[in-house]
Order: C-alpha cells, then structure tokens, then sequence
C-alpha cells in the first residue's frame, strides 16, 4: 500500500460567506513526483492545499491519499502522511525553542522520547540546521525559519511534502538553498507558489488553476514556455526558459 | 523595536529555559506552592501590611535563587499596576477614619488598606512572574495538566501567553503604518483609533487561525506535550513542605512584629 498517490476527483468548495474558491478540480498525483500548483492571487491554490490534509472538507468531490479518501474521521492518518508547510513561518513555529517546535508534531503522534530525539536530530541535520536547536524560533533570519518550518514537517516522516510559497520573503541565497533542498526530496512534492523559476528548476509537472479550476496540467516546461497561456491566467512566461529559446 | 520587544515575552522563554536549582525543582511543586502563596496573601486582614513583608522573602529567593534578574519582573509588574491602583485608589477616599498621624499628615485606614492592597499586588504578582520565569510556561503547563488541572484551561493559559505575542506583533506593525503616515504627529483622532482597534482584533483572530490551522496539520489534538518527563523527587517535596511551614507560621504570627520586639529586647 502506497501513501504517496494523491488524487482529487471534481473538488468543489465554497467558503461560507458564498465565495466559490474551487469549482470541479482533478487531477492525480504519482510517487515521489514533484508538481507545481500556479495560478494568480485567488485562483484557490491555498483552499486546494487545505483540502489535501484534510483541514478542509466539503461534501463535493474527493480528495484521496494513497488508497484513503480524506475525511474527517481519516484527517489525523491523512496529517500524518502529508506535511504541510504553510506560508509564514511564523505561523508555523510557535514552541519556546526549534528542537521543541521540531519535536512537537512527532510528540503528538506519540512516538517514544528516544525516537522522538531520533527524529529532531535527522530533521534538523536533513535541512542543515542543527547548530540552531536551542534557539528560540523568532530569533532566526527568514531563511533558517523557512528550513526549521521544512525540518518540523519531515520530522513526522510524511510521504508527501505540500508547500504553500516556500521561496517567499527568502533571500537569493536561501532561496538558492531551498532549491537544493527540494530538489534532494524524494517525497511526493506539491508546491504552490509563484516563483515560476523555481518551478523551472524544481517541477517536472505543473497545474496551472484558474478561477477555481484546472485551466492547464502538463509538463512544466512546455507549460511555462507557452507565454499565451501564462499571460491568460496571471502569470508569465519564466526567464530561464526565455534564455533557452532566444526570439 | 517592536512592542513584542517591550513586552520581552521571548525573554521570559529564555529565562525559563535556565538550568538552575530553582529550575530543576519540579513545575508542580513550584505552582503548588505559588498558589498556596497567593491564597496565603490574599487571606490576611485588608488593613494588614507589617504581617504581609516576610512574604516577600518567597519571590526574592526564587528570583535570586533562579538568577532571574529583578529589573524584568518589576518592569512586568509596574505595566500591570494600573489596574492594582483603579481597584486601591477609592479607599483613602472613602475610608477617612484617623488611625494615626506621622507629624502634620493624618494616616487613615483607607491609605492603610490601599497600601495593603497594592503591597499584595506586588506579592502575588511578583510570585505568579517568578514562577513562570524560573519554570517556563510550558512546562509548568504540562505541570499544571498533571496536578490534574483540566486540559481545557491548560491549552487556555498556554494559548493566551503564545498568541499575547502574536497580538503585540500584530499591533507593533500596525502602529508602525500609523506612525509612518502620521506627520511626525503622535496623536490620532479617537475614531481612527476604533478602527484600529477593530483591525487589530480581526487580524490577530485571522493570525490565530493560521497558527491553530499550522498545529491541526502536525497532529495537535488539544494537548501540548513536552519532551523531559519530570518526576517528583525529594528536593521537591521538601521545597513544598518548607515553604508551607514557613507560610503557615508568617500566617499564624507576625514575623515583622515579632522581629521588632525581638530587636527591641536585645538592643539596650
């Protein structure tokens, strides 16, 4: 039995306020892919990735991971196999120090104090921080935030891996860094972000949302390239790949 | 410089995360004896105060003890002493009874008990700051869930330290979009400041969202556990018994008073 399938099936959402943020989304995800998900501000690419652990739920369409159908009574098995990294770090990291914000979801799963330290320690040293286990989470630049908030996620040991803008607010360097890191993933990787050269460099796969609905899923260079296409839904046509085909 | 920095919550973290005598004694046994304290303090006469000042020997030790420096728990204490004044400030007014007279100036039993008052505010205060300082908030937390206090007001105290720092923050930044747009004038009109008021509600509520939303998603289920299991060992419960023995004879006899005799006897 594999976890690491993701499939939506004719996902429809509303918020309560009559917002309609996902109109009929599908698409399915293999192992250990590493898929974009782009679309302009309010596109629903954040109200999909709540749908993916569970957090959200609507009685239209399905959302399923591995051979499980998310749902309220399956969200904490769901949690545990998808990790999620959410936009603002600061949002993410709230315990006194980063070896207790690490420690906090693999105590929550209930594991011994041994693996429970066992797992901190990989975590920490998979995303090179390490050295910062006894700092307080507030204290940290932009960019060791980004890779602790990374690190308390792969410390519950997710198959899949969904981020919500993980270059945000990052510095050449760190976000150079993050790269790397998500490149080294063997997770299923689903990435919602505007960084459409991260994308380039990161993605084999991009779903391009719209509106609340999948206008484009493809092969991420053949998608990015199509510069009709990306203007169409608020984006634009990456650098690198301008650089690839001189006009 | 943030509000967050003034409130210096991170400060109180780090503090908590010392390794001291005072901070490897149980977090049960230290908010054990803290609320024995404050029920002790709270339990004296309303016009008592030479009675109440050995008391203050239970935060100084801790403090001392804990190398907790003073200055931060008085800072914390004076942002506190508004509402310690609003609640004293009507007895001197109220309660205009002669007791006695230092030359000119005519002490009543209403100044007597407003001092009472506000020295118990200090007391208890001072006690309840250097019982976080020297624990930390989480581990007395889980200390707390252990005493068998219910979990629902354990996350409810956790949650209202963490998202204290999460509203300052949220207030900082907007006050800083103020400042910047204010002409070097501090003051704003009184409707603008309702507005304000009102976005810093919705946002530290959105804000909160995120955050409880961020716990959901690594398994939170409504308890916040910690890494060191403590044990109750036996400097711990001679910590508690101690200190209860030294509560109940300031209790029973006043100390002050009894010193000052003392004193008077020897001294010729």
């Amino acid at each position: 039995m594999s976890h690491h399938l993701v499939e939506v099936r004719d996902l429809f959402f509303a918020y309560p306020d009559g917002t309609e943020a996902l109109k009929g989304v599908s698409f399915r995800i293999g192992h250990g892919a590493a898929v974009a998900l782009v679309g302009a501000n309010g596109a629903g690419k954040s109200t999909l990735l709540l749908h993916l652990n569970g957090y959200l739920s609507t009685p239209r369409g399905e959302v399923r991971i591995g051979d499980t159908s998310v749902t309220r009574e399956t969200a904490a098995q769901t949690r545990r196999a998808v990790g999620m990294v959410f936009q603002d770090p600061d949002d993410q990291l709230f315990m006194p120090t980063v070896g207790e914000d690490v420690a906090f979801g693999p105590l929550n799963a209930g594991l011994p104090p041994e693996q429970v330290e066992r797992r901190v320690a990989a975590a920490l040293e998979r995303v090179g921080m390490t050295h910062v286990r006894g700092r307080p989470p507030y204290r940290l630049s932009a960019g060791e935030k980004r890779a602790v908030a990374i690190a308390t996620v792969l410390a519950m040991a997710p198959d899949i891996l969904v981020m919500d803008e993980p270059s945000a607010n990052l510095d050449p360097r760190a976000r150079r860094r993050l790269i790397e890191l998500l490149l080294s993933f063997e997770h299923t990787r689903i990435i919602a972000t505007h960084d459409l050269e991260l994308v380039v460099e990161v993605c084999s796969r991009v779903i391009v949302l719209d509106d609340g609905k999948v206008v484009a899923d493809g092969p991420a260079r053949e998608l990015l390239d199509d510069e009709a296409l990306m203007l169409a839904h608020g984006l634009e046509r990456p650098h690198r790949l301008r650089h690839l085909h001189p006009h | 410089m943030g509000i967050a920095d003034w409130i210096e919550i991170g400060r109180m973290d780090e503090l908590g995360r010392m390794d001291t005598p005072v901070h490897r004694i149980d977090a049960r046994a230290k908010a054990l004896v803290t609320l024995a304290f404050i029920a002790v303090v709270m339990s004296f006469p309303r016009r008592e105060v030479s009675a109440l000042t050995p008391f203050l020997l239970y935060p100084v030790v801790l403090l001392s003890l804990g190398r907790i420096p003073a200055r931060h728990i008085l800072k914390k204490i004076l942002m506190a002493a508004p509402f310690a004044l609003v609640i004293g400030i009507f007895n001197p007014m109220m309660d205009r009874q002669p007791v006695a007279a230092i030359g000119s100036f005519v002490v009543t039993s209403g100044w007597i008990s407003f001092v009472s008052i506000l020295f118990r505010f200090v007391l208890t205060v001072g006690a309840a700051l250097a019982l976080v300082a020297c624990t930390g908030m989480n581990r007395l937390g889980a200390g707390l869930g252990q005493l068998g206090v219910p979990r629902v007001f354990v996350v409810q105290l956790l949650f209202l330290y963490r998202y204290l720092f999460v509203v300052a923050d949220e207030g900082g930044k907007m006050m800083r979009s103020v400042e910047l747009r204010s002409d070097g004038k501090r003051s704003l009109r009184f409707r603008a400041y309702g507005s304000l008021i009102g976005h810093l509600l919705l946002r530290s509520m959105d804000r909160a969202e995120r955050v409880y939303r961020a716990m959901v998603a690594r398994g939170f289920d409504g308890e916040i556990r910690v890494l060191q299991r403590s044990s109750f060992r036996w400097t711990d419960w001679n910590f508690v018994c101690g200190w209860l023995v030294f509560f109940i004879v300031a209790r029973g006899w006043n100390l002050a008073d009894g010193m000052g005799h003392c004193l008077a006897r020897i001294l010729p």
